[in-house]
């Protein structure tokens, strides 16, 4: 199995695309290595700005670029990008509208062990709440080219999340299908529908796979477009089971789960489960071992399934 | 020069009345600021209705975006939008003509208001105009209260770093915030060797001397591999005795009585550049 992580899958893409746009231009704030865009700088280094550690500066300055024309792609930590630039992405990006495209990279709790600090467990509830502003979290390599390359053809802002580690696929590069803001459907289902998103996925269509062998058909969506939500697909399926499952990298307040218990208890009520990060700084470790400690893995999937039916 | 300072106090009208129908405004940095943006519109800038999507244009963002109405008065003038309009719309329901600059309207370049901002979005254009071999250049005023924000800080820095020297910014230095004195709030006495220290060229000048802002606009056009920034010395309120210097004035509404003083005071004034 293929392990890589979207944050290449970004840089890969851009590269491929500067070489004859060469309006696409890569702002880091000394992220270009965490961000894995350290090629695109080398190969690239009249479209390449660095602003130093100042994530204010670094969504000011790709505003102003992106104002003269260019298409400004700026990288940073989730963390930092989305709260200590927040204002710059409400102001400068979203109500301005520019084109500017804001890389969240280590996500989430990618960074494991180095706390909270580092976590980004709120960035969906706080980049959702910006009108103009569109979230992402692509699954795989795969879905992460693809969305890469349609964001590079729209003239909007968005905030695109991807973690620090290496993901195992989902799609392959002959079988990926992606159609913009519209959520892609794994599995089809009638008992249960789970709802995932960005490292989310996996797991989600691990716990469908296993759960078919017990005799439970669980459908599975990617949810990589966080807003636009797809409210139309999700309703889809979610009238079809007897309950939904949500799963998310997140805090539990305004996330992908707020969001799927929201559109469905307005159009099709019925039991919506939320599995989340917890209201609070998370326990140390790495990433692997949080994600199991909080069961936001195929067996806590599995268990929280069983549980509803 | 004279028919600027002339204008100025026509353009120091329109911005009351817009405050009088809008029931409110930012008054005292709207008068402190009035002369630079003459300046800069109708003397320094090569911006007009004409070129407004010229990528060769000089682009200007008002940092202190809360003396929007100024902005306005000026850009009307430029035949932006008709002053009218902006006069009876100014804050009302649903009008585009809104407390803090906003670029659905012609000739607004970025949104602002939150303080802070203006500089590092110019440095970002500055930054663009270099890569591209453009011989645009970008300005920007910032109130002096708003140095108090780190973001500015960041702007300085990279601006210095990138050698922008196609980049102005102006700091209306009127020494008064909306809590009284700047100094007494947060101290910027050393601003000068502040900028200075960030590999800046520093031009002060009388932020209300049309000759003395031209050549201060001029010597920062001829500097090279450094940005500039201007500190205007102005007045808060400057236009009537009974604003001037009064940092009650900064967002203050006049009652009828103060309307027809400050007008009378403007007309005045007017007429003394009339026969400078």
């Amino acid at each position: 199995m293929n392990k890589i992580p979207n944050r290449q899958a970004i840089c890969e893409t851009l590269m491929e695309h500067a070489k004859d746009d060469k309006t696409i231009t890569v702002l880091c704030s000394d992220s270009r290595g965490s961000a894995s865009l350290a090629p695109f700088f080398n190969a690239f280094p009249e479209q390449s700005v660095e602003v130093g550690i100042a994530e204010q500066d670094l969504v000011s300055i790709a505003a102003g670029l992106a104002a003269c024309g260019k298409k400004a792609w700026c990288a940073s930590p989730a963390s930092f990008l989305s709260t200590r630039s927040y204002e710059q992405c409400k102001v400068d990006v979203a109500y301005s509208r520019t084109n500017v495209k804001l890389i969240g990279i280590s996500g989430g709790i990618s960074y494991g062990a180095l706390g909270m600090s580092h976590h980004s467990a709120q960035d969906i509830a706080a980049m959702s709440a910006i009108p103009n502003m569109r979230v992402y979290l692509p699954s795989d390599r795969h879905q992460t080219k693809k969305l890469v390359e349609a964001l590079l053809r729209d003239e909007q802002g968005a905030y695109i999340r991807v973690g620090r580690n290496p993901v195992e696929d989902i799609y392959t590069e002959d079988d990926c299908p992606f159609e913009m803001d519209k959520a892609t459907v794994l599995a089809e289902g009638t008992d249960v529908l789970l709802v995932a998103c960005g490292e989310m996925v996996k797991p989600a269509q691990e716990a469908a796979e296993r759960l078919k062998k017990d005799g439970i058909s669980a459908a599975v969506l990617d949810m990589y477009c966080v807003k636009p939500f797809d409210s139309g697909t999700l309703l889809k399926y979610a009238e079809a089971v007897k309950a939904v499952v949500a799963v998310e990298e997140h805090a539990p307040t305004g996330g992908l789960g707020s969001m799927v218990a929201q559109a469905v208890s307005e159009s099709c009520p019925k039991t919506v489960k939320c599995l989340s990060l917890p209201d609070a700084p998370v326990v140390t470790g790495t990433s692997q071992e949080v994600f199991d400690h909080y069961g936001l893995n195929a067996e806590g999937i599995i268990k929280t399934v069983k549980g509803l039916l | 020069m004279n028919n600027l300072k002339v204008l100025s106090y026509d353009l120091r009208r329109n911005v009351v009345d817009m405050i009088m129908s809008g029931k409110g405004g930012h008054i005292g940095g709207d008068m402190s600021m009035m002369d630079i943006l003459v300046t800069l519109y109708f003397k320094v800038m090569n911006i007009s209705p004409e070129n407004q999507n010229d990528p060769d244009r000089d682009r200007f963002i008002l940092s202190k975006g809360h003396s929007v109405e100024t902005l306005y008065a000026v850009l009307a003038e430029k035949g932006f939008f008709p002053i009218d309009e902006v006069i009876s719309q100014f804050s009302k329901f649903g009008s585009p003509y809104i407390g803090h600059p906003n670029n659905k309207l012609p000739g607004i370049e970025m949104n602002s208001g939150s303080l802070g901002h203006g500089l590092p979005v110019a440095v970002g254009m500055a930054l663009s105009g270099k890569m591209d071999g453009r011989s645009y250049r970008v300005y920007t005023i910032m109130g002096d209260g708003e140095l108090a924000e780190g973001s500015v800080w960041e702007g300085a820095m990279s601006a210095g770093h990138y050698r922008l020297d196609n980049l102005c910014a102006i700091v209306d230095r009127n020494r008064l915030q909306i809590s009284g004195s700047t100094e007494d709030v947060m101290h910027h006495d050393d601003l000068a060797a502040r900028f200075a220290a960030f590999g800046w060229h520093v031009v002060s000048a009388d932020g209300h001397d049309y000759d003395a802002l031209a050549a201060a606009f001029e010597e920062a056009k001829n500097t090279k591999g450094q940005p500039t920034v201007l500190i205007a010395n102005t007045i808060k309120g400057y236009g009537s005795g009974i604003m001037e210097n009064k940092a009650g004035w900064h967002h203050h509404l006049p009652n009828q009585e103060e309307y027809e003083q400050i007008i009378a005071d403007f007309a005045e004034r007017k007429e003394n550049a009339l026969h400078e």
